[in-house]
């Protein structure tokens, strides 16, 4: 029987379990004995004048070595990268006339001891004339105040035009509704770090959290002015990513410089505080849905609306909604769809990639039209959803925005959650409260998403993979992929492993070393299994093959006469026994070794369907999450622990933006979500455990027949939950509440609607 | 100045800072990495260790105030030959981690609710564990880790001794 498909516990965890991980902070390395310690001081200010930076007294500080300012560095500003974006758009290494967020880089103080930077950065002292700050999206599309006064507008970017004033024409109901897909942070547990060190070669060695060595390095050596081929990254264990570190950052490419300048290894982790205002935050979109169509539950046109607020610096914002407006025709058959996005600059934290990034604002958007549509003729949300799916498809179909979808079964998603949940008895219990006027009432809430995986697939990059098997019958696979949880180092072994019959517990996965690997991608997306798992599998069924060639001239055979027996790792001459030639064997004459590379042939698209069960608290407004029931088909599972932890994880961070998380700022820009005691980060009590339901669709794009998994629960679970809570309080009059749905804002639209329905 | 606990079963003795913590102790002086620190507002328990029997946020302690305590790390769950602590073969069987962070904090915070309650129940794990924040599992897996473990039996919520002090 086939590894594949196996619940293969983790190779990885032997350690993680027994002396813990090594995270960039915890390596002991030569290179870094005697490293410096990196303070960063920021901006206290969303928007302002620098009118005076002293480090005077900071200099004179127990234990510092130096301090730069902008005036100390004469490195080129960070250009916006994106060709749509206005170059005037730069990003200063330290803010010498302008502070643009909260976070923003003034100075970087080093000293020999960790704890002496913290009191030596209170003593630079920073004078800053506030501006007026634009906090919102609708601050920054007045274009009053501009973040970028040189750029002569807030705007980074704009997709479609408006929707043409006809286009609900001939709808018997058209609803409209603002949503708002609120700002939240990322929080991977491991906060961002950085070490660097200079050799006498002249190279420096780079060690930085991120999801993708490769990409981190040639951003670094671009900023710096670099020959990439002087520049060594490595990416030590991660803790955590979601997105929020892919590429680098300023700070990683400032660490580099500064060792380089102070002829000392430098080091830097930040604080959780620092995080929350400096590592790039997720989502930040306000939305305008309008839907129409017929009485009998067909949707006739849906038009989507973006607003994107991309934060003080381009980062992924400017691209996000891209990926919104490219899913907004979503699981439907809707006859006409329409989207529209501005992407723009305010003085805030800048935008990156979060768990979805860009698709789950989609599904967001839609699922809540869809309800709404749903409530204004008084239907159930699951009939009009199978109404207007698209029928199932194993050819590709190509979307109204121009999407194509690799294959698909919605509506079977659908029936299989409402039959895994009891949709009938959930409403007919959530009746029988609603009849008796219960203090807590049962909210049910559906989704039913696709979501584009793998989008950089067919563009040319790929992925790369490399195998070795070693004289004593182990190997190393190298991969371009960079895990930080995902469990690659069992997969991709389990993937070899099938190909070559060498043991799991015998292979070593290698990824995130830009000498050993120079061409990768990284983890993001969830590209690494139909991209980088599909590099592995034909690296080692090359490798195979390459062994077959030499097994036939030493056994002077016809290769195509050869057997190669899994069992063993042998390749023998049929019928011959004793003949055979192990892997080992062959690379003991000479290494025996592949380097490929895999591009799959298009994007795949994941599908499913969430079912969220909520109790509601009329009297104070608290929703709790009694049970999520999740159908999520992405295809070919390779390894279904690891495929669980991915749906689990991402279903968490769902129902917490749906409920709890949000980045906040005062209307002066000052962040009040700055700690995590602020920052309300989900915990354990506030999940159930999950009911998972199995449906696999394989895809036609790659041999393994994988789609992407790593973000399908934050996509579906999002919607589900957010429809849950409003369902629950919906017979009270209530329409719409927008994320997250805290008790404070359930509470007040239970009482806004009772007043308008007594008047 | 002087400190004085055993760590992981060993007698140690350090001059430190007076306002270093414990968690930087265990991981700068002793040198353990394992244990982690995933903020600055006592919030998250990546830095969870047991002192004395009871599990602890090692980033609220100084590193004075343990002294003469007996202090356990993850690195000291594991018996002398490799065997896994009842915990960590759980969490590993169950898929109780992603990233790995909020790994060792979990492990001892979880060691300590089985502590508190050997049998407890889904939502009894969940309240137990409040105070160790995960990004990766949705806690899901974490949960059952930690009621298999206590179905393995009693060790499951207890401490090895450790190696005594060879000082
Ligand atoms: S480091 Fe977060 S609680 Fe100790
Ligand atoms: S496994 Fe990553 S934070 Fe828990």
């Amino acid at each position: 029987m086939s590894i594949l498909g196996t619940r293969v516990v983790r190779t990885e965890d032997a350690l993680f379990l027994t002396r813990g991980a090594t995270y960039t902070d915890d390596l002991v390395d030569d290179r870094l004995t005697g490293a410096l310690h990196a303070t960063f001081v920021r901006s206290q200010v969303a928007h302002g004048r620098v009118l005076a930076v002293d480090a005077s007294a900071a200099r004179e500080a127990d234990g510092v070595v130096a301090v730069y300012t902008a005036e100390d560095v004469d490195l080129v500003p960070i250009p916006p990268g994106r060709p749509m974006v206005p170059p005037a758009m730069t990003r200063p290494w330290f803010a010498g006339d302008t502070v643009r967020f909260v976070g923003d880089l003034i100075a970087v103080v080093l000293t020999e001891e960790r704890y002496q930077g913290e009191d030596a950065a209170e003593l630079v002292s920073v004078d800053i004339e506030p501006l007026p700050a634009v906090v919102t999206t609708a601050d920054a599309l007045a274009d009053e105040v501009l973040v970028f006064p040189e750029a002569g507008t807030n705007l980074m970017a704009a997709f479609g035009e408006p929707a043409p004033a006809d286009f609900f024409d001939g709808c018997e109901v058209v609803v409209r509704q603002a949503v708002v897909n609120q700002r939240v942070a990322p929080v991977p547990l491991e906060t961002r770090a950085a070490a660097a060190a200079w050799g006498e070669d002249g190279r420096v060695t780079i060690f930085c959290s991120n999801q993708g060595a490769q990409q981190a390095k040639a951003q670094i050596a671009g900023w710096l002015g670099l020959d990439p081929a002087v520049v060594h990254l490595v990416t030590p264990d991660v803790g955590g990513g979601f997105g929020a570190k892919i590429g680098a950052d300023p700070e990683f490419a400032l660490v580099a410089w500064l060792a380089r300048q102070t002829g000392r290894p430098v080091t830097w982790v930040e604080s959780r505080s620092e995080n929350l205002v400096g590592m790039l935050h997720g989502r930040g979109q306000d939305q305008v849905v309008a839907i129409g169509g017929r009485r009998d539950g067909t949707v006739q046109a849906y038009s989507l609306v973006v607003d994107q607020d991309c934060g003080a610096y381009p980062r992924l914002g400017p691209v996000l909604p891209r990926l919104t407006v490219l899913m907004a025709p979503a699981v439907y058959a809707f006859p006409k769809v329409h989207a529209q996005a501005r992407a723009v600059a305010t003085n805030t934290t800048p935008i990156g990639a979060y768990r979805g990034a860009g698709r789950p604002e989609a599904t967001a958007a839609v699922e809540r039209a869809v309800d709404l549509f749903a409530a204004e003729i008084g239907m159930d949300p699951a009939e009009v959803r199978r109404k207007n799916l698209l029928p199932a498809f194993s050819e590709p179909h190509t979307t109204a925005t121009g999407a194509v979808y690799d294959s698909g079964d919605y509506a079977a998603a659908l029936d299989k959650v409402l039959a895994a949940g009891g949709y009938g008895e959930l409403r007919a219990e959530q009746a029988r409260r609603r009849e008796r006027g219960d203090v807590r009432q049962l909210g049910i809430g559906l989704s039913v998403y696709v979501e584009i995986t793998g989008a950089d697939n067919g563009l040319g990059a790929g992925e790369s993979a490399g195998m070795e098997v070693h004289p004593d019958g182990t190997a190393t696979v190298l991969t371009g992929t960079s895990p930080h949880g995902q469990g690659h180092a069992t997969a991709w072994a389990m993937i070899a492993s099938e190909q070559t019959g060498i043991p799991v517990d015998r292979i070593t996965v290698v990824h995130g070393d830009t000498d050993l690997i120079p061409r990768g991608a990284g983890t993001m997306g969830s590209r690494s299994l139909q991209q980088g798992g599909v590099a592995v599998h034909r690296a080692a069924t090359e490798l195979v093959e390459l062994a077959r060639q030499r097994a036939a001239e030493q056994l002077e055979a016809d290769p195509a006469d050869l057997e190669f027996d899994l069992g063993s790792a042998a390749l023998g001459v049929r019928g011959t026994p004793g003949t055979g030639v192990t892997l080992a064997q062959l690379a003991e004459q000479e290494p025996l070794l592949v380097r490929t590379r895999f591009d799959a042939g298009g994007p795949t698209f994941p599908f499913g369907a969430h079912l969220v069960v909520v109790e509601v608290d009329t009297e104070s407004g608290k929703a709790e999450v009694l049970r999520v029931v999740t159908v999520d088909d992405a295809g070919t599972i390779v390894n279904p622990l690891l495929a669980e932890g991915q749906r689990h994880g991402g279903i968490a961070q769902g129902v917490a933006q749906a409920l709890l998380e949000e980045v906040r700022y005062d209307a002066d820009g000052n962040p009040q979500t700055s700690t995590l005691a602020d920052y309300p980060f989900v915990s354990a009590t506030e999940l159930p455990s999950f009911e998972l339901v199995d449906m696999a669709t394989p895809t036609p794009m790659n041999p393994l027949g994988a789609k992407g998994i790593g973000e399908s629960g934050t996509i579906g679970s999002t919607p589900a939950v957010h429809n849950a809570v409003i369902d629950a309080v919906a017979h009270l009059g209530v329409r719409h509440i927008d994320m997250p749905t805290t008790p404070m804002k359930v509470w007040r639209a239970v009482q806004q609607a009772q007043q308008e329905g007594t008047h | 100045m002087q400190v004085s606990m055993t760590v992981n079963g060993r007698q140690r003795s350090d001059d430190v800072e007076p306002r270093l913590l414990l968690a930087h102790y265990l991981r700068d002086v002793v040198g353990l990495k394992a244990t982690n620190i995933g903020c600055d507002t006592t919030s998250c328990g990546a830095c969870t260790v047991i002192v004395d029997g009871l599990s602890v946020k090692s980033c609220t302690l100084l590193a004075a105030q343990a002294e003469g305590a007996r202090v356990t790390t993850l690195e000291g769950l594991a018996g002398p030959d490799g065997e896994l602590h009842p915990m960590q073969r759980a969490f590993r069987e169950e898929h109780g981690l992603q990233c790995g962070f909020c790994t060792p904090g979990m492990v001892l915070a979880a060691i300590g609710v089985l502590a508190d309650n050997p049998d407890p129940s889904d939502r009894e794990v969940r309240e137990g564990l409040e105070g160790n924040l995960c990004r990766c599992t949705g806690y899901h897996n974490i949960v059952r880790a930690v009621q298999s473990a206590a179905r393995s039996g009693p060790a499951a919520g207890q401490v090895p001794q450790g190696p005594e002090a060879a000082r």
